[in-house]
């Protein structure tokens, strides 16, 4: 991890109206290093809807930054129930959130698509029982 | 459209402080959803974003999302928690009367649009 700037988030699955601080920190910080605001965006877009899957769907979760300077690369893993056919999940409308998550305005089979258009590159790695861990590069 | 346009068509209530910069503040579009994800999908530069949805999570996405102003249709309240949410990240609170569907309607009557349609 040469020449990157590092950031850990642990993500609070038991409430829901803290989801997004630590996507909400990231993009402050990016602000101040001048990262360009469109790459901001995206980035901010990318995490924030894998925080709100994180405590939608897994309990909260660990997330870890790394700051280049010319791409942002995050990973985010949970130790929730895992993703049991990627496929249906990434496509849009598809969805098996909780009516107290689609209450709060998510929830529509939006958020992994949302998270691939705003990455450059968005890996998955999921086991049934075990969890979930997802890769995304963005460049900038 | 100036903000403070908006808020005379809508008989609008600013929760956040009513400052100068935010009335002269130009609007150019506007999301009009209830689903966050709907606001996270595509981009729109210095948008208003319409809701009827009551949760911090409205003011988080505009966060994210560089929204300046969040119009809340049907009176809705926000909590204290939102409103200073809203006021640390530079976020603009206004409230009014009109449903969703007139807010709307008296929005792009008086020029304010969308975004282009989005097909597959």
């Amino acid at each position: 991890m040469e020449n990157s700037i590092h950031l850990h988030y642990e993500v609070d699955g038991e409430d829901f109206t803290r989801a997004g601080e630590a996507s909400s920190d990231v993009k402050h910080k990016l602000k101040k290093l001048n990262v360009p605001s469109d790459a901001i965006r995206r980035i901010a877009i990318a995490m924030y809807e894998g925080e709100i899957n994180m405590v939608a769907h897994a309990d909260g979760g660990v997330i870890d930054v790394d700051i280049y300077p010319d791409k942002l690369t995050m990973v985010l893993n949970d130790v929730g129930p895992g993703i049991s056919d990627i496929e249906l999940a990434i496509q849009e409308g598809y969805s098996t959130a909780s009516p107290e998550v689609r209450s709060l305005g998510f929830g529509a089979g939006m958020g992994l698509p949302n998270m691939k258009r705003s990455s450059d590159e968005m890996n998955i790695e999921t086991e049934i029982g075990v969890g979930t861990k997802i890769t995304m590069t963005i460049n900038y | 459209m100036k903000v403070s346009e908006i808020k005379e068509l809508l008989n609008g209530q600013f929760l956040t402080e009513e400052t100068e910069a935010i009335l002269e503040h130009v609007i150019t579009r506007a999301y009009a959803t209830d689903l966050m994800s709907e606001v996270l999908a595509y981009t729109l530069e210095n948008a208003a974003l319409v809701t009827g949805l009551n949760n911090p999570q409205v003011v988080r996405t505009s966060e994210m999302m560089d929204i300046p102003l969040i119009i809340f249709v049907r009176a809705k309240a926000p909590s204290d928690e939102m409103i200073n949410m809203a006021k640390k990240t530079g976020i603009h609170i206004m409230t009014t009367n009109h449903s969703m569907f007139n807010c709307c309607g008296i929005l792009h009557s008086a020029g304010l649009i969308g975004g282009r349609g989005y097909g597959k």
